[in-house]
């Protein structure tokens, strides 16, 4: 094992040691030393501070996990949920026990969340396990947990440690490297979030999303007068903050990097697209091309440029401009409704929505405009169709006979899927956003009738584990962004 | 019968009053559409003077109406909108601000663009009638502000409008 251990040292993992840069303090993120192989200790120390010089050779799950027995592919077919043992996380200094507590419930509610694990009670477990000691896997097979999750948690001064280590129960086998995040206190959700992360991706070989942070539209007030700003919360409903005050603002989206945020306000008495800057608060509108009101935007690739759509004389089409030099192209020109784009991961092409043939479709065109080619043919109406981060997918949103679905289609427009179905009166659903990794959705779910309004919902690309997402109140328009650094 | 209409009437005459406070679009970073302000009753006039607003909102009507996605003025609308064009001819000191609005059926974005259409279907009818184009301006608020809030075409059928919000001042 020490052996495999060690091999797995060597693939090296292109990202740069230095994983965090958060407000809550600087977190580093470096292998964990095994305890009691002073040889050994050493040699891995040594081996630490020279990969924490160059890129670091952390485990990467997806090659070196080809071999492991456990591992969990996410197909569109219905599984069973993996069961796993954590322990809960060691209390290593003194007074560290609710801090310990805490990361290890986050941890938990992170995977369970997915629908692709199930936690296994504490109260079933044959043995306990404090961090460091080798694991007994005959108490841990005997309650068939297929994975265990190890860690402890160091608490000093407003400095906190979270080590952890992954193993594959039935083989026995550590899977991956242990690591450790350490960083301020203020922080602790994040770096449980990182832990399961590390774990999602190990044995799934996706990448994870937990350590990511989603912008919405925060509602109050009556349906008639509803109130609304912008809140940028994680990706779990917690760390709720405000960014704009109560007025009327639309449909936010996040920048590549998570930096910065493009919303449709109508501070100016029309809608105009406004970029926001995430750390400073500080807002400004955008110089579109010229027309009654500039919405639906989003950033290119790059964030240097913004697509969006723009209204001259009552008719929608969509634009392209530039936000250093103020340059705008017209991508589309047509008497129809043109709005909803949404670039390739290439930024290569653009689909959006398109009412042409009469009712709302899907199209794809060149992001430099042209031709499109439709790619919704079923019945109903089409709209908001946000391309996956993979590349391989287009969700949108559907209506068809008084209900509303949430679906996912192939960029040719085959192999549609609905995830969610409401109607009848009772709710519609609309505005999907992608995690991170292209295998969640999150979406509002908006009842309707007076008292009625909006909550975030997320599910699984492949229909399961819909779930809300908690907010203080009612909630709509999120939009996911980037896995943090 | 009669109470019961004149009750109606007057509810709409007085949000109408409401909606005519000139400086609501100066108002975005706060309340959005003047949400909670005071309603400025001295703008109302009465009904039975056919220079004031209550009786452009009451006896002319401020509202045309809309099939399902659809932005084109029906019959009725038309003879709405005639008589709206006769009251701005007469009254030249007024501005209009056309809303347009949709029901909550179909997507946010979509519906900004359909209040679009229908706010502009509107003030190109206006504008054949005569009114100057300076004197008008287009904003959707898509199904951003309901006036019915149940889930079925009878409010759908209401929301699904064009609102001409006249004031006296200059449009921003």
């Amino acid at each position: 094992m020490r052996k495999r251990q060690l091999s797995a040292n060597f693939p090296p993992d292109p990202k740069p040691a230095l994983l965090l840069n958060s407000k809550a303090g600087q977190e580093q993120m470096t292998p964990v030393t095994r305890r009691g192989h002073k040889m050994k200790t050493l040699f891995k120390a040594a081996l630490a501070a020279a990969l924490l010089a160059a890129p670091i050779a952390l485990f990467q799950a997806s090659a070196a996990l080809a071999q492991q027995p456990l591992r969990l592919t996410i197909t569109d077919g219905v599984i069973e949920p993996m069961p796993f043992a954590l322990p809960m996380f060691t209390a290593e200094t003194g007074g560290s026990d609710q801090m310990a507590a805490d990361v290890s419930r986050v941890i938990a509610e992170d995977l369970v969340g997915t629908g692709l694990f199930r936690q296994i009670p504490q109260s079933a477990f044959i043995s306990q396990m404090s961090f460091g000691q080798q694991p007994a896997f005959a108490d841990w097979r005997a309650i068939n947990a297929q994975a265990l999750i190890s860690g402890a948690v160091a608490v000093s001064g407003d400095q906190i440690a979270v080590k952890f280590r992954l193993y594959d129960v039935f083989s026995g086998a550590e899977m991956g490297e242990g690591m450790q995040f350490a960083g301020t206190a203020a922080g602790w959700r994040r770096m449980a979030h990182k832990v399961a992360d590390q774990v999602y991706s190990r044995i799934t070989g996706e990448s994870g999303y937990f350590d990511s942070r989603v912008i919405f539209v925060a509602e109050s007030g009556s349906k008639e007068q509803r109130a609304k700003r912008l809140g940028i919360m994680d990706y779990d409903g917690a760390n709720v903050q405000y960014l704009t005050e109560n007025g009327l603002v639309l449909a936010p989206r996040f920048s590549p990097t998570g930096d910065r945020v493009l919303y449709t306000s109508y501070e100016s008495g029309s809608p105009r697209i406004n970029v926001l800057d995430v750390a400073t608060v500080g807002r400004q509108q955008i110089q579109t091309a010229g027309g009654e009101m500039s919405f639906s935007p989003r950033f290119s690739q790059d964030g240097r440029q913004v697509i969006y759509s723009l209204t001259n004389g009552g008719n929608t089409d969509i634009w392209r401009t530039d936000l250093a030099s103020g340059q705008s192209q017209r991508l589309t020109d047509a008497p129809s409704i043109e709005t909803a784009p949404s670039l390739s991961p290439d930024g290569s092409q653009i689909v959006f929505e398109s009412d042409r043939s009469g009712v709302s479709q899907l199209y794809i065109m060149s992001a430099n405009g042209g031709d499109a080619r439709r790619i919704s043919f079923g019945e109903g109406r089409y709209g908001t169709p946000v391309w996956s981060p993979r590349g391989d997918l287009i969700a949108f949103t559907k209506q068809n006979g008084g209900y509303f679905h949430i679906g996912v289609m192939r960029t040719d427009g085959s192999e549609e899927r609905l995830l969610t179905s409401v109607g009848g009166g009772q709710a519609l659903d609309e505005s999907p956003t992608w995690a991170p990794n292209g295998r969640v959705l999150m979406f509002f779910r908006e009842t309707l009738g007076a008292s009625g309004g909006p909550n975030l919902y997320s599910v699984d690309v492949s229909g399961r584990g819909l779930r809300v997402v908690p907010t203080s109140g009612f909630a709509s328009d999120p939009s996911w962004g980037p896995l943090q650094r | 019968m009669k109470t019961l209409t004149k009750a109606a009437l007057i509810v709409l005459a007085l949000s109408a009053a409401a909606c005519t406070k000139p400086d609501r679009f100066a108002n975005g970073a706060g309340d959005g559409m003047g949400a909670g302000n005071g309603i400025d009753q001295s703008a109302l006039g009465s009904a039975s003077d056919p220079r004031s607003p209550a009786y452009f909102s009451q006896t002319v009507g401020d509202r045309v109406l809309f099939q399902v996605d659809q932005s084109t003025l029906t019959a009725q609308g038309m003879q709405t909108l005639d008589g709206q064009a006769q009251w701005l001819l007469t009254n030249s000191d007024y501005l209009a601000v056309i809303e347009g609005h949709a029901d909550e059926q179909g997507t946010r974005e979509y519906n900004l663009a359909l209040g679009a259409r229908r706010a502009n279907a509107v003030r190109e009818y206006l504008i054949s009638k005569g009114v100057p184009a300076s004197r008008i301006r287009t904003v959707s608020y898509g199904k951003e502000r309901p006036i019915a809030t149940c889930a079925d075409e009878g409010c759908y059928s209401q929301n699904r409008r064009a609102v001409t919000v006249i004031s006296i001042g200059s449009l921003s």
